[in-house]
């Protein structure tokens, strides 16, 4: 690496581009988002007719946000959501891996093809599919389970979250499943031979080999996972038109795409866009935190 | 780590066993377990397989079958009168929305694999002040919630006048935080400081170097970004939903849940939009299976490094 007048031109000539479009499509929006919030309308006159101006509002689309326990419901719901649905993801994307791992090679790509198929299948369209699967008439599995004797709801008030749980689970286990795989690929054989001399069997080598050597991929998928889950968005909008349970500020998301396209309410819009920035930052960089400190003895 | 693993080797090697001794620990010989793990693997598979299955048998049926009959088996079947139907209806604009998504994730992506390539490659081998600043910023944007920034975006492009154009979803498109950090990884670990050194002594400019030299052997960490960006853009909901208005614009995603949300009105939707997820899914399914391996070699090079 060097370091002279003609390198620095030369960085700045491929940073260049990235860097203006990342300002403009990423910073920008952030910048704006938070000016935004700090705005709102005053209507003059009676019923408001008398024109609008917009005035300069501190802090009061965040308190009138925080305020509205519809929107609060809704960060309390993917909080929840998020607790049950993270866990699970990253332990069934792992438990795939290690099941790919044992088995024969044989069998290996079948099987890591199904579970990673769902990947390339956009969110809005699983919903549609597994929408068709849980609305009685439609649902072969309602069918099913009614012959059998048991009267399922998929989608009233108690169950539909886990309805969308599962969708999520559905799309996105098969690729943390390969980002997981990828590192175990990794891991050097010789290692499964020294615990195979030090008399390990295959639930130690699990724990004390496999597990250990694959946290920087579980680390990684659970980040993505949490931002992803925060954002639910695409999921209930589709499930929506079949599950009464389902209202318009759902989920944060949903909240401030209503309060921006229904409301016209921008400015409360973009302060809960911020909050939702803000929690999904405040998580993941928590959750690295939280195991970066522990893994300082790797 | 555990003492497991910073044993030294140092025992006398065992003997291999006659089946050639590579096997793993996680393989023990027992029957019982092998059948356990394929037992699972299977479940596991009829878990994932079920939509597909199901959309398959569904894109057969009339929409009469589609609510009359079992899910899970065959009825009258009407594959090509369905597909036929997908194809024409409102002047063939499913096709239309096809299109508009292999443009959005095709070109997206291929502009946002050859910008994260060169800041990757600046990040990694050239040293200036304020790198490390600059590439942790870019980093935070890997943190930020893509729909945070979809409203805001629309602001702005709506103020000036680029909202509802083929512009509003593309440009935002182009820029992968998440490619960069993947190429600059790949980059520092891939492409010798000699091999520059000597091509610059050979008289060759910067760009030179970079088209002929080092996008060749990050070619592998390009893919992967290619892929995961084009994947990302064509399963993008909230960006064209936020933007677009004119369903001649609209992705695939967003024509299909545009059916779906009049298919209570007009029952013949509710056939189209299956017929249409089916249409529109078994591509890239198929795009996926074949390519998934760029995704692991993609992966275990770059980011996972640890």
């Amino acid at each position: 690496m060097r370091t002279s007048r003609t390198d620095r031109r030369a960085a700045a000539g491929f940073l260049m581009p990235f860097v203006v479009l990342f300002a403009a499509f990423f910073v920008l929006p952030i910048g704006y988002a938070i000016y935004q919030s700090l705005l709102s309308v005053e209507r003059a006159g009676p019923l408001g007719l008398g024109g609008s101006r917009t005035v300069f509002a501190g802090l009061s689309n965040y308190t009138e946000a925080f305020a509205d326990s519809a929107f609060t419901d809704s960060i309390l719901r993917v909080l929840l959501f998020a607790a049950v649905q993270v866990p699970a993801m990253i332990g069934l994307a792992t438990l795939l891996a290690l099941l790919l791992d044992a088995a024969a090679a044989r069998a290996v790509p079948f099987f890591r093809s199904a579970y990673f198929l769902p990947y390339g299948v956009p969110g809005v369209i699983a919903s549609i599919l597994w929408g068709f699967l849980y609305v009685p008439g439609v649902s072969p599995i309602v069918d099913l389970l009614g012959s059998a004797g048991l009267d399922v709801d998929l989608l009233g008030s108690g169950s539909v979250l886990w309805a969308i749980a599962n969708i999520v689970t559905w799309e996105f286990a098969g690729y943390n499943m390969l980002v997981v795989v990828a590192q175990l690929k990794s891991i050097n054989s010789d290692l499964y031979a020294a615990a195979q001399i030090d008399g390990a069997n295959a639930w130690q080598v699990v724990r004390y080999v496999k597990l250990p050597l694959i946290r920087p991929a579980i680390v990684l998928t659970t980040v993505f996972t949490i931002i992803g889950t925060l954002q639910l968005f695409a999921e209930p909008l589709v499930l929506r038109p079949v599950s009464t349970a389902i209202n318009t500020s759902y989920t944060p998301n949903l909240a401030a795409y209503t309060e921006a396209f229904v409301n016209n309410n921008y400015s409360l819009a973009a302060a809960q866009s911020v909050i939702l920035a803000v929690a999904a930052c405040v998580l993941s960089f928590g959750f690295l935190r939280l195991v970066g400190r522990k893994g300082d003895d790797r | 780590m555990t003492t497991l693993v910073d044993r030294p080797a140092d025992r006398p090697t065992e003997p291999s066993p006659p089946d050639g001794g590579r096997r793993r620990p996680g393989r023990g010989p027992r029957a019982g377990w092998k059948i356990l793990v394929v037992g699972l693997l299977t479940a596991f598979a009829l878990y994932f397989l079920l939509p597909v299955y199901w959309l398959v048998i569904a894109a057969t049926k009339s929409t009469g079958d589609l609510f009359g009959t079992f899910g899970l088996w065959f009825a009258d079947f009407r594959l090509v009168d369905n597909l036929t139907g997908v194809l024409t209806y409102d002047d063939g604009i499913y096709l239309r929305w096809m299109l508009n998504s292999v443009l959005y994730a095709g070109v997206g992506a291929a502009v946002a694999t050859l910008l994260a390539a060169m800041a990757g490659y600046a990040l990694a081998k050239y040293r200036f002040r304020g790198r490390e600043a600059v590439f942790n910023v870019i980093l935070a944007g890997v943190l930020i919630p893509g729909t945070a920034l979809a409203l805001p975006l629309f602001l702005t492009f709506s103020k000036i006048g680029l909202a509802d154009t083929y512009w509003a979803v593309l440009l935002p498109s182009v820029v992968s935080p998440f490619g960069v950090y993947l190429c600059r990884m790949y980059a520092a670990t891939t492409v010798p400081d000699e091999l520059l050194e000597s091509a610059r002594i050979d008289g060759a400019g910067e760009r030179r170097i970079f088209t002929a030299l080092v996008l060749r052997i990050m070619s592998p960490a390009l893919v992967t970004v290619f892929l995961f960006q084009f994947v990302g853009i064509w399963n993008n909901y909230f960006l064209p939903l936020v933007m677009l208005s004119d369903p001649k614009l609209y992705p695939i995603t967003l024509g299909l849940t545009s059916w779906q949300s009049f298919a209570d009105r007009q029952p013949e939707l509710y056939q189209l939009t299956v017929g249409g997820a089916f249409l529109s899914v078994l591509p890239l399914m198929a795009a996926i299976v074949v390519l998934q391996r760029f995704w692991r070699g993609g992966l275990t090079e770059g980011s996972l490094k640890g």
